[in-house]
């Protein structure tokens, strides 16, 4: 137990530190890189908190294809550096006062609510009852762990099963990104044909 | 994992998950490059990500890990259509300051 304090401990300090790092430095570049920092320490208490393939979903697709996605656009425009005079002087101290409040007041729900129980190894039971024969190994291993693994096998039958509706849409949306994007970076004289 | 893993530490998840989000709002509210108030919507999206996982783990289920599937898409389809209409944007006004982004027509 103590080893997972000071793992958490340390993932926190860098999460915030690179989070901070992020929103005070010049350079879109390196806001990018601490932003990877951030994404790479959840992938680590996602695997912490027995999501591993979110955790790995985490990395390849937040931590790699996305970033990616917005080092590759800071660099297509140029846009590494833009002038930090905002029109607005009083911008940042309100911004830091609003967040600040904000803090507060998640701080107090935080403290006034009832600490919720932590469901025990029935509720893991009880949840796995339902999943089909093809995930028995993830099955077994809930029960030995009194806790349900975050594996592929489970949650794509979570997938295809409770939430296959919101799947397909989801797959909808995607396509329409794809389309809109596409169509969005096209250059003017490509429109008018 | 052991099934006690983390188990003390939820209360501090959450706290982690709310100072995470407060960052990217202080993020979005304070900083003038489009792309870096995208950067911080996402770091949002991430804190509520951590939240997700959190209940998952200490409601024993995993609605929460689908759920999360789920916010991963909506922010890569975010993320397309996003870059796409800075990039479009910044051909005509040539820049990616959100202050001179004013006008309705390019």
């Amino acid at each position: 137990m103590t080893g997972d304090i000071i793992l958490f401990v340390i993932l926190a300090a860098v999460a915030i530190v690179s989070a901070i790092s992020m929103i005070i430095t010049r350079n879109a570049v390196h806001s990018a890189l601490f932003l990877v920092i951030v994404m790479a320490v959840l992938a680590v208490l996602f695997l912490g908190l027995g999501g591993q393939f979110i955790a790995m979903v985490q990395v390849a697709v937040y931590a790699g294809a996305i970033m990616v996605l917005f080092l590759f656009v800071v660099m297509l425009l140029g846009a590494e550096r833009v002038g930090a005079r905002s029109g607005l002087r009083w911008q940042i101290p309100a911004a830091v006062g609003l967040g600040v409040a904000l803090l507060v007041i998640a701080g107090l729900l935080l403290f006034q609510s009832q600490p919720q129980p932590i469901a025990g190894p029935e509720a893991a039971a009880a949840f796995v009852t339902n999943v089909s024969g093809a995930c028995a190994d993830d099955v077994q291993l809930a029960a030995r762990l009194g806790a349900v693994p975050g594996s592929p096998c489970l949650i794509g039958d979570q997938l295809f099963t409770t939430y296959l509706f919101p799947f397909e849409v989801v797959s909808i949306l995607l396509i329409v990104a794809m389309v809109g994007a596409v169509v969005l970076t096209r250059r003017p004289w490509e429109r008018a044909k | 994992m052991s099934s006690q893993s983390f188990a003390l530490l939820f209360p501090y998840l959450i706290g982690l998950s709310a100072v995470l989000f407060t960052l990217g709002v202080v993020g979005v509210l304070s900083r003038r490059n489009a792309l870096i108030v995208f950067m911080s919507v996402e770091l949002m999206l991430n804190a509520a990500n951590l939240a997700f996982v959190t209940f998952a783990r200490s409601f024993n289920r995993l609605d929460g890990q689908v759920f999360v599937f789920f916010v991963m898409v909506a922010a890569a389809a975010e993320v397309a259509v996003g870059l796409a209409l800075i990039a479009t944007i910044f051909r005509t006004k040539h820049s990616t300051n959100i202050d001179d982004i004013s006008a309705m027509k390019g």
